[in-house]
């Protein structure tokens, strides 16, 4: 094997052999350090881990397109938290509750709405002033979480309906709601990306701007379709993932947008755009809440799960500089 | 970038030139200016000197973080971690200060060293290593975090015994009728000032941001450039720190979080590019005080306190949008 | 020529930017199946001309026709659709997407719901790559690709349209002799299929070889149409730059001093090998040779900014290591870089910094730059160098071309190096300043400066060098004094022919 392809493979297949090593290692540590007397590995712990990634995993398919572009937005964990406000808040209205069950998809369809919306505003601005997508979502994050807040202060917003959580917790084949509402937007964004014209533009885009400008494909309202896009899955995330619990606080959602992009870069995007894949950012979900979990069943705490990712993603991006070396002939700018 | 079409160069982009050349020249400090009188048209206390003084003072903070910000987005990089940083310092200088082996005077200098410490790892990538500095400031936030909660067990910090120290001196003191927070943003605002731009390092900032391989190519050392703005912003943050926990003399692990993001929305503000090379301290402090004003003024009006965020939002894209706009000739963008 | 109809037709284009006409009353046409030349100087107006073709630029006046139909065309996408395509020297493609994806980039063939019809997709662009005769099929990645593979997806590109006139901007710059053979055979199937072809190049062999007729632009002003068959070098030359080439050969009158600079054995990997060579006080050196010869490679090893992989290097006579730029300057080695805007200036910062910038810690009065020395070092060189600017204060980005070099040239001057490199000294600049900065280099090796000059124009190298190192594909094949070296003897030695051990 040449040292061209070994490096490509290890590019590409990267963050599967990652998982697979996490999947070994805390089986290993956790029967090691007898912490616990389940095993890391069995079926329901996986099927749990397909649930517990749906909220940023469903976040992290859209930031690939986003970032694809050669985009990014900052402000998806307060849509995620004022399309879950919306929901919620909207089944307490009087002409809802006269609705009865019937105002669960309408409430969803408003949710749904408000992720659309408010993702169109961040494409618009992004278009029309052509002032750079991360400032624009920058102060969307500040402006967006501000509604938030003043929405309902800082009190939780809630409605309990056992209808919603029902059909929220769901479960076929052992999958649950979130689980396979992730897995079909997994598969639905891939198809778009790997076979449609808007998904190839997406690549071209952000590969080379101006030689896809000068072909004509129209930029702006691409990048407004695709901030629309993220928008509707925030919006979609909060849906799955609110249904079931019923209550939303308004700092919901903080970070979101940091896991999302954390995901992202693990599964081998680009962040000046042009190079990506959906399956990748998939694994890079996986692979971050696997560590997650792996840590808690050895016993660590949250304080170090912070801590390991937050190195884990330096260490991706060492060894990301160290493959993409030209080796002797580099010049030392 | 596509190309801007040239062709016939209408009046009304001249003017838009010109009128915008000279705003965003003085631009912001017109804008805030205008923005003074006329909230204090609305409401006279708004001018009144016990306001302006607890404003200033209130922005001394962050103040005092978007100074050290300055730095890293002159020379062209981001600093994210800033928020979870000041965690870290607040906490960290209130355990040492309960701590009988420190005690008040030995837990400053070391809880410097310490934050010192993690802004260097943030040289060391970014600078040496050349890593993106979106990502690791972004991976650091959430590594400090991690390990604020770590060093304290997730317990909040208190001092037991307020009344017997002088630790509060930095947060609530007052000297010759000035806050001392004000004093100290002031100090550091002048004297970092003068070294962006008055001193070598100062201008090397400036041209490893405006173009790095250029730089390079001038033989200026730019990993030993950018380590040093990393040095600066976690100093920045130390101080601001200090501040916090001698202002409440307590902390939760949590005092600094989201604070990233107001700082780097000030010194936008300020009119530093995000791209590097371009903005001054002078400008950052008043984006800062852009930010306190508004804050302030909205409060005076009656308005909730979150909608200060929303406010905040509007002025970001319209400030950048302005000055984006003056520089290419045109108000909406050519993007097709 | 019989009088058909032009495939293209300009009449009387205007093109002004503030301060310069670039384009002054331009008409010439294009004949169907004709290969046309485009001549003229750096800044004669060529590339304006052909951004105006190609839809970048809108002319202040005139009109262009396609056929017997006037154009406008406000966009590159309006342009392609009235059949004009453009080849450009710096290519622009989609390196991570594949070739059929780039030839049809904006227009993917479709099927319902926005789907891409990737058969359809494959099948044409397989074909278009079978008419153009290429060893890679349509599913390679575009990075993935030679210079010269990917200069053939560009024209593949132009043929997915129905193309009236395709224009060719140095096209051969990177090629092999292999590949040049390759693209003329397409151009030939071109003007079979009865496409007008514009032809830029300052390639005289190749004009004399392919074209059929050819135009002359200097000072943006149409200077003339000939048949190729009815011309020769000459001639051609007389109209592009109105004299006879001043091909005058350098004759030093001044002491020529010690070795400066010795280099022996010198290589980098695959970029270039056992190149040696010495550069005395008082002489200027030449490289020529192709693009991709090695010779920046050269100097930016030189200048620290690579590591070479073997060989030594030697100032005044003793060994030395050189591990980064700021290491290169104190030794007293000094680069003007090829690219003086992404690499020898900062836009953003006024024209004095930019010029004091390699020594600001020298500068100092206390802890603060001096800035009144700073200013006396402009002002200093400002009038060496006769910089026109309102004032040190101006954005080095606001200047032309030509007054931007100068900075440049006048920071390094500043640092009394022993050893001056410039790496193509006036690319891109008006010819006024262009016979300034000559003199100036030759003035300055009359001072005493060990200098070396890279340069990819011949008549600069010929009349400036004293000795001539020309280099191909990372070799040294020959060094000229300035007595033995031709034209011909040149250009065959930078084309690989003729190889003998470096002097």
């Amino acid at each position: 094997m040449t040292n061209e392809t070994l490096r490509n493979l290890l590019k590409n297949g990267a963050i599967w052999g990652f998982i697979v090593l996490e999947l070994v290692f805390f089986e290993l540590a956790g029967q090691f350090l007898s912490l616990s007397d389940s095993a890391f590995m069995n079926l329901d712990n996986m099927l749990l881990l397909l649930k517990q990634s749906a909220p940023i995993g469903i976040i992290a398919v859209g930031m690939t397109v986003i970032m694809v572009n050669g985009n990014i937005d900052l402000s998806v964990g307060a849509i995620f938290a004022l399309a879950a406000i919306v929901m919620l808040d909207s089944m307490n209205w009087p002409f809802m509750q006269a609705l009865g069950d019937w105002s669960i998809p309408l409430a969803w369809i408003f949710a749904l709405l408000t992720g659309c919306l408010l993702g169109l505003v961040n494409g618009m601005i992004v278009w029309k002033t052509g002032v750079d997508a991360f400032i624009v979502t920058l102060g969307a994050m500040l402006g967006y979480r501000g509604l938030v807040f003043m929405y309902n202060g800082e009190q939780p917003t809630y409605h309990l309906n056992w209808t919603m959580v029902d059909i929220a917790e769901a479960d076929i084949l052992g999958l649950q709601t979130p689980a396979l509402v992730f897995i079909a937007v997994v598969v639905i964004v891939w198809l778009v990306t790997t076979r449609t014209v808007h998904g190839r533009n997406a690549y071209a885009i952000g590969d080379n701007r101006e030689a896809a400008v000068n072909a004509g494909i129209r930029v702006g309202p691409h990048f407004v379709i695709n901030f629309v896009l993220i928008g509707f899955l925030a919006a979609l995330s909060a849906v799955a993932f609110y249904s079931g619990s019923g209550s939303v606080n308004p700092n919901d959602g903080m970070l979101f947008e940091l896991w999302a992009i954390t995901a992202v870069v693990l599964g081998g995007t680009k962040l000046a755009g042009g190079k990506g894949s959906i399956i990748g950012t998939f694994g890079g979900v996986l692979a971050i809440q696997l560590l997650r979990k792996g840590l808690g069943h050895i016993g660590a705490d949250t304080e170090t799960v912070n801590l390991v990712i937050g190195s884990i993603l330096i260490v991706v991006l060492l060894l990301d500089r160290q493959l993409n070396r030209k080796g002797a002939e580099e010049l030392k700018v | 970038m596509a190309e801007v079409r040239a062709g016939r160069s209408g009046a009304s982009s001249d003017t838009i030139k010109t009128v915008g050349t000279l705003l965003a020249r003085q631009g912001i400090l017109v804008a805030f200016i205008v923005f003074m009188i006329g909230f204090t048209i609305w409401n006279p206390r708004f001018i009144e000197v016990e306001n302006v003084f607890g404003v200033v003072r209130s922005s001394a903070i962050l103040g005092v973080m978007a100074l050290g910000v300055t730095f890293v987005v002159i020379g062209g990089n981001l600093d994210l971690s800033v928020g979870s940083m000041l965690s870290f310092s607040a906490i960290v200088v209130l355990d040492l200060h309960e701590n009988p082996d420190f005690g008040p005077a030995l837990a400053i200098p070391a809880m410097f060293a310490m934050t010192l410490c993690l802004g260097a790892i943030n040289g060391f990538l970014i600078g040496y290593l050349r890593l993106n500095s979106l990502i690791v400031t972004l991976g650091m936030l959430s590594a400090i975090h991690g390990l604020t909660l770590t060093y304290s067990g997730g317990q909040n910090m208190d001092i037991a015994n307020q009344g017997e120290t002088w630790f509060d001196v930095f947060g609530r003191g007052e000297m010759l009728g000035v806050p001392v927070p004000v004093l100290m943003f002031g100090l550091l605002a002048a004297i970092l000032g003068i070294v962006l731009a008055k001193t070598p390092f100062g201008r090397k900032v400036y041209a490893v941001g405006g173009n790095a391989t250029a730089s390079t190519f001038s033989g200026i050392p730019r990993a030993r450039v950018v380590f040093a703005t990393y040095l600066i912003s976690a100093f920045c943050v130390a101080t601001a720190g200090l501040i916090q926990a001698s202002r409440t003399m307590g902390a939760q692990n949590t005092v600094g979080q989201g604070m990233e993001l107001e700082v780097l929305a000030a010194v936008i503000l300020g009119g530093a590019s995000l791209l590097g090379g371009a903005g001054t301290v002078f400008k950052t402090v008043i984006g800062v005080l852009i930010l306190g004003f508004i804050q302030n003024g909205l409060l005076l009006a009656g308005l909730a306190f979150y909608v200060q965020f929303v406010v905040t939002w509007i002025i970001i894209i319209l400030a950048v949008w302005l000055d984006i706009a003056t520089k290419r000739g045109k108000l909406w963008s050519p993007i097709a | 020529m019989t009088a058909t109809t032009p495939a293209l037709r300009l009449e009387g284009i205007v093109k002004t930017f503030p301060g310069v006409r670039a384009l002054d009353d331009v008409s010439f046409d294009v004949q169907p199946g004709e290969v046309h030349a485009l001549m003229g100087e750096n800044g004669a107006g060529k590339s304006t001309l052909m951004k105006v073709l190609g839809g970048v630029y809108q002319p202040d006046a005139g009109r262009i026709l396609v056929g017997e139909k006037p154009v406008v065309m406000a966009s590159p996408l309006e342009a392609k659709a009235n059949g004009i395509i453009f080849i450009h020297q710096e290519l622009s493609l989609a390196t991570e997407l594949s070739v059929a994806e780039n030839v049809f980039l904006g227009e993917l063939p479709r099927k319902r719901f926005g789907r891409v019809d990737w058969d359809r997709l494959y099948t044409v662009t397989d074909e278009i790559l079978k008419r153009l005769r290429v060893g890679f099929d349509a599913r390679t990645r575009a990075g993935d690709l030679s210079i010269a593979n990917q200069q053939m997806v560009e024209i593949a590109r132009a043929l997915t349209h129905e193309a009236k006139a395709v224009i060719f901007d140095e096209p051969t710059a990177s090629l092999t002799d292999a590949e040049k053979v390759v693209l003329f055979d397409v151009i030939a199937d071109l003007k079979a299929a009865g496409v007008g072809i514009i032809y830029i190049s300052h390639r005289m062999e190749e004009i004399f070889k392919i074209t059929d007729r050819i135009t002359v632009l200097r000072d943006g002003q149409y200077r003339g149409t000939i048949a190729t068959a009815e011309t020769d070098e000459e001639a051609v030359t007389h109209l592009m730059i109105g004299r006879a080439l001043d091909l005058s050969r350098n004759v030093s009158h001044h002491e020529i001093g010690d070795v400066a600079l010795e280099v022996r054995g010198l290589s980098c990997g695959k970029l270039f090998q056992d190149v040696s060579f010495e550069v005395r006080r008082g002489e200027v050196v030449g490289f020529y040779g192709l693009v991709g010869a090695g010779r920046t490679e050269i100097a930016e090893t030189l200048f620290g900014l690579r590591d070479p992989t073997s060989g030594t290097i030697l100032l005044d006579g003793q060994e030395v290591r050189i591990h980064s730029p700021a290491d290169a300057i104190a030794r007293g080695i000094s680069l003007v870089p090829e690219d003086r805007k992404g690499q020898g200036l900062v836009l953003g910062m006024n024209c004095r910094d930019n010029m004091t910038l390699p020594q600001v810690d020298d500068l100092k009065a206390g802890p603060f730059v001096a800035e009144g020395a700073e200013v006396a070092i402009f002002d200093q060189y400002r009038d060496r160098l006769d910089i026109r600017t309102p004032g040190w204060r101006q954005l080095a980005g606001n200047l032309s071309g030509g007054n931007q070099q100068k900075i440049v040239i006048g920071k390094w001057l500043s640092m009394h190096p022993s050893v001056l490199i410039v790496d193509e000294p006036t690319r891109g600049i008006d010819v006024g300043s262009k016979s300034e900065i000559h003199k100036l280099l030759r003035e300055l090796a009359a001072q005493g400066y060990a200098v070396v000059v890279i340069s990819s124009e011949m008549p600069e190298v010929l009349h400036v060098a004293d000795r001539i190192v020309a280099m191909y594909q990372g070799r040294v094949v020959r060094t000229f004094t300035s007595e033995e070296v031709t034209e011909d003897n040149l250009i065959q030695a930078i084309s690989g022919i003729g190889g003998q051990a470096a002097a």
